[in-house]
């Protein structure tokens, strides 16, 4: 692979850093070495933080996912046992059947671990924090301090959750959405008692730790762009991160809101969302022996959903920019369309505060406020097209090299297209009358975001894990299986909920055996439980791939293995705290200068002047 | 960690007129507690309108510690003032009474719960008492991260700023960029946290009647 290592110290240059050389022994000198406590724990290194969110996400994906799988050996099997299951869990599943309690609360933490501790976290926690200061050309973010205090609070959000998972009444099993009244009175289900409060433990300091980083992360790119990095050079990958942030930074305040007044109701005899609750004929009184009444259930749900859609995208936005950049480098050819992919992003996001109620539409609500909904949906449709065919547009007749992480990235390409056309069905009021809480919902919402989100995050770790671990690449073969039983097994996995779905198959059911309609699927659920099995098993490739590269002593020499143009790819190969062992290089054009004028890539720190220090080799000439 | 600290990049970046980044992360900070009370008083007002709601009268203190809280945001700001001016003593003796009105605001509003204890709203009652207990505590909680921060600032500025006799280190100091940013982050939070009481408590005012 052609690649081009540029010193980046102009002028002033350090004279101990030439071309090919290991930079990292130099570098040590300019700061003592931190222990291990400081150096691995409470790191303040952007990058170290980014590796904490990583792990720990992964961890929690082998947690969400497992109980995945075994809510899916209960729908495929409903009349079977599985006596290994009473060895796993005990008292959960006596005779080897999952208790149905136990169902709902694997359903619910599937859920929240997925949403919160892996996409949200792992995702925009992993990759804001290693590629912003970067790819920015910063020291490192705004505030080191906050940034390591971000991820002590998801750390301790995932304690409590964990926790959670091992007292005697259960997790929270409300669903992952908590509605009242479920989720506000301690008696309306086991997992309602200790396991809601801890769920709300762990949510609110969740929520402390995504503002923290959010704050950090907007601070950073608007104050800390090294010289010449004008908003319109910044790579795809900062401009979703951007709104990324600032999404959360305006959202998650108002699920704290919702938390906060839902721990009132049930700690404290308040009634905000309580109101006639009847308990065996008796209707339900507070300590001082009024009636709880006058509460709105339906409230909860719209300052949940004005976080909980906003959320999808703070999913979804970071996938989003990092596809772009991983397409165009290793297609070598400029992103399509660079100012269309950032004013897409930014409709994505103003449009994104201003859809909450399209999950509402069966809640009661008045028509035509519904119609208000369903057009600010559909429009959310036309951003995203533009992003779709401006990827197609980035590799048409590029040099692609297909990389594992090109692989997750057109993957997830094809993800988003599958997943966001069954949207455009369920964001309409009247279509969502026979098709709501059905596994139609389930199909969309796993492919478009869970599915495509999970892809840009296989395809982010492939692609910038030798800036993650110094300068190691992952095995290849191992990427490139991986990717195929996860694409092709993901397809078999949620395709056929659609049919399902079509004919009202209804989500969050623990069995179908009475419901002789439904028995027709009966093998349809069990191909794709076994579908779940496979793809579940499959993820352990990356897993050990993952940990066996990270520790391995075969390194790249390169600094830039992809001869990509962006600042990350500018740094030593193993940086210390501060990156940029001189000065922090200057920028001098856009991030997407592949195959101009018969260079295959122009870095951003290449001002036109000194153009022939680079190779003219491999790039396509300008016709 | 000293590198991030002390490197010219960094000083290029104070110095260039822009925004401090610590300021900039501040006010996306206070974005948040807006989006947060915005959330708590939106649910106030579909509550509201849902009817069963009960009506009452604020008690007068709240009149006195809105009255307080303004006061202690125009002595710190006075504070800041004498600050630039390197009129070092009177800054800490406004620092000090501006952070007095502070922790007796927080009384006041203790006060203003026991008072409609008495009337007979509680937190547990119908939901429009539960609202403004819940609302102004939250604010509250803001007030007291607030008053933390004076606190130590004050303790800070009690063992510095005090006349530097060395010239060409007060020439340093005096062209430092930002030299007041600490100051002027509290500051900003002080007024912050003032103004949205003002709002919650016209807001009250306004919907209990």
């Amino acid at each position: 692979m052609a690649h081009i290592d540029i010193d980046i110290h102009e002028g002033h240059a350090h004279d101990h850093d030439h071309h090919g050389h290991r930079h990292d022994d130099h570098h040590d000198h300019e700061h003592h070495e931190p222990g291990f406590v400081m150096k691995y724990l409470f790191s303040m290194d952007h990058k170290m933080i980014a590796k904490q969110f990583l792990i720990t996400g992964i961890l929690w994906a082998v947690i969400g996912v497992l109980f995945s799988v075994l809510f899916r050996i209960q729908l495929a099997w409903p009349n079977e046992t599985f006596p290994i299951l009473e060895t796993l869990l005990g008292g959960w599943a006596e005779g080897g059947k999952l208790d149905p309690e136990f169902y709902y609360a694997l359903v619910t933490m599937h859920g929240t671990i997925m949403v919160f501790f892996v996409l949200t976290a792992g995702l925009s926690g992993t990759f804001s924090n290693l590629l912003i200061p970067l790819q920015v050309g910063a020291r490192d973010m705004a505030s080191p301090f906050m940034n390591m205090l971000s991820y002590w609070f998801f750390f301790l959000a995932g304690v409590v959750m964990f926790v959670s998972l091992f007292v005697q009444t259960g997790p929270a099993s409300g669903g992952w959405t908590a509605y009242p009244p479920l989720s506000a009175l301690e008696t309306a289900s086991s997992g309602s008692g200790i396991g809601m409060t801890l769920w709300l433990t762990s949510m609110a300091l969740f929520i402390v730790s995504s503002l923290l980083g959010g704050l950090n992360y907007v601070a950073t790119i608007l104050n800390m762009r090294t010289k010449g990095m004008t908003m319109f050079r910044m790579p795809l990958t900062i401009w979703a991160f951007f709104f990324t942030a600032i999404l959360g930074v305006l959202s998650f305040p108002v699920l704290l809101s919702a938390c906060l007044l839902l721990i009132f109701d049930r700690h404290f005899g308040t009634a905000f969302y309580l109101s006639d609750i009847f308990i065996n004929g008796e209707v339900l009184r507070n300590s001082a022996g009024q009636i709880i009444e006058g509460g709105s259930p339906i409230l909860f749900q719209h300052l949940f959903w004005f976080l909980g859609h906003p959320e999808v995208y703070i999913v979804i936005l970071p996938a989003m920019g990092m596809v772009s950049e991983i397409l165009a480098c290793n297609s070598k050819k400029p992103v399509f369309g660079y100012k269309a992919m950032v004013y897409s992003i930014m409709a994505i996001t103003v449009l994104g505060f201003l859809v909450w109620a399209h999950h509402m539409f069966m809640s009661g609500m008045n028509p035509f406020v519904g119609s208000i909904f369903v057009l600010f949906t559909l429009m959310i449709a036309v951003p995203s097209a533009v992003k779709v065919f401006n990827w197609i547009t980035t590799i048409w007749k590029g040099n692609i090299n297909y990389t594992p992480a090109t692989l997750f990235a057109v993957g997830f390409v094809s993800l988003f297209i599958s997943g966001g056309l069954t949207g455009i069905y369920l964001g309409n009021s009247a279509l969502d009358i026979p098709l709501h809480d059905s596994y139609f919902v389930i199909a969309h919402f796993h492919i478009v975001m869970g599915l495509a989100a999970g892809f840009g995050l296989f395809a982010g770790v492939y692609h910038w894990f030798p800036k993650l671990f110094g300068g190691r690449m992952m095995n290849t073969t191992l990427g490139e299986i991986h990717f195929w039983i996860t694409f092709v097994g993901s397809y078999c996995i949620f395709w056929p909920m659609h049919y399902l779905g079509m004919t009202g198959v209804p989500r969050r059911y623990y069995s179908f055996n009475e419901f002789e309609t439904f028995s027709v699927y009966a093998e349809l659920n069990i191909f794709m439980t076994v579908a779940a099995i496979v793809v579940f098993f499959a993820q352990f490739l990356f897993v050990i791939n993952f940990f066996m590269s990270a520790v391995s002593t075969r390194r790249t020499k390169s600094k830039n293995p992809y001869n990509a143009s962006t600042l990350e790819w500018t740094t030593p190969i193993e940086a210390g705290h501060g990156n940029w062992p001189g000065a922090i290089p200057e920028v001098h054009r856009w991030p997407y200068d592949y195959g101009k004028d018969g260079y295959e890539t122009i870095p951003q720190t290449i001002p036109d002047s000194r153009l022939n220090e680079i190779e003219k080799k491999g790039g396509r000439t300008s016709r | 960690m000293s590198v991030v600290a002390n490197s010219n990049e960094n000083k290029k970046i104070l110095s260039s007129g822009r925004i401090h980044p610590k300021m900039f992360a501040l006010m996306m900070g206070m974005a948040s507690i807006v989006m947060m009370f915005s959330g708590l008083t939106s649910a106030f007002l579909v509550r509201k309108a849902a009817g069963n709601w009960q009506n009452f009268k604020m008690p007068e203190v709240f009149v006195t510690s809105t009255i307080v809280i303004v006061a202690s945001s125009i002595i710190l700001h006075a504070s800041y003032i004498f600050l630039k001016k390197e009129k070092f003593a009177i800054h800490k003796i406004l620092l000090a009474i501006a952070t007095a009105l502070g922790c007796a605001f927080l009384y006041l509003q203790w006060s203003g719960w026991t008072q409609l204890d008495q009337i007979g709203i509680h937190l547990n009652g119908n939901p429009s008492g539960s609202f403004l207990i819940v609302i102004a505590g939250t604010h509250a909680l803001h007030i007291l991260g607030g008053l933390i921060f004076l606190v130590t600032y004050l303790f800070y500025s009690m063992a510095k700023h005090n006349v530097i006799s060395n010239p060409v280190q007060q020439l340093y100091e005096s062209s430092r960029p930002h030299r007041f940013i600490g100051m002027q982050l509290l500051l900003v939070y002080w007024h912050f946290v003032d103004v949205l009481w003002l709002y919650l408590y016209f807001f009250f005012q306004a919907q209990y009647v």
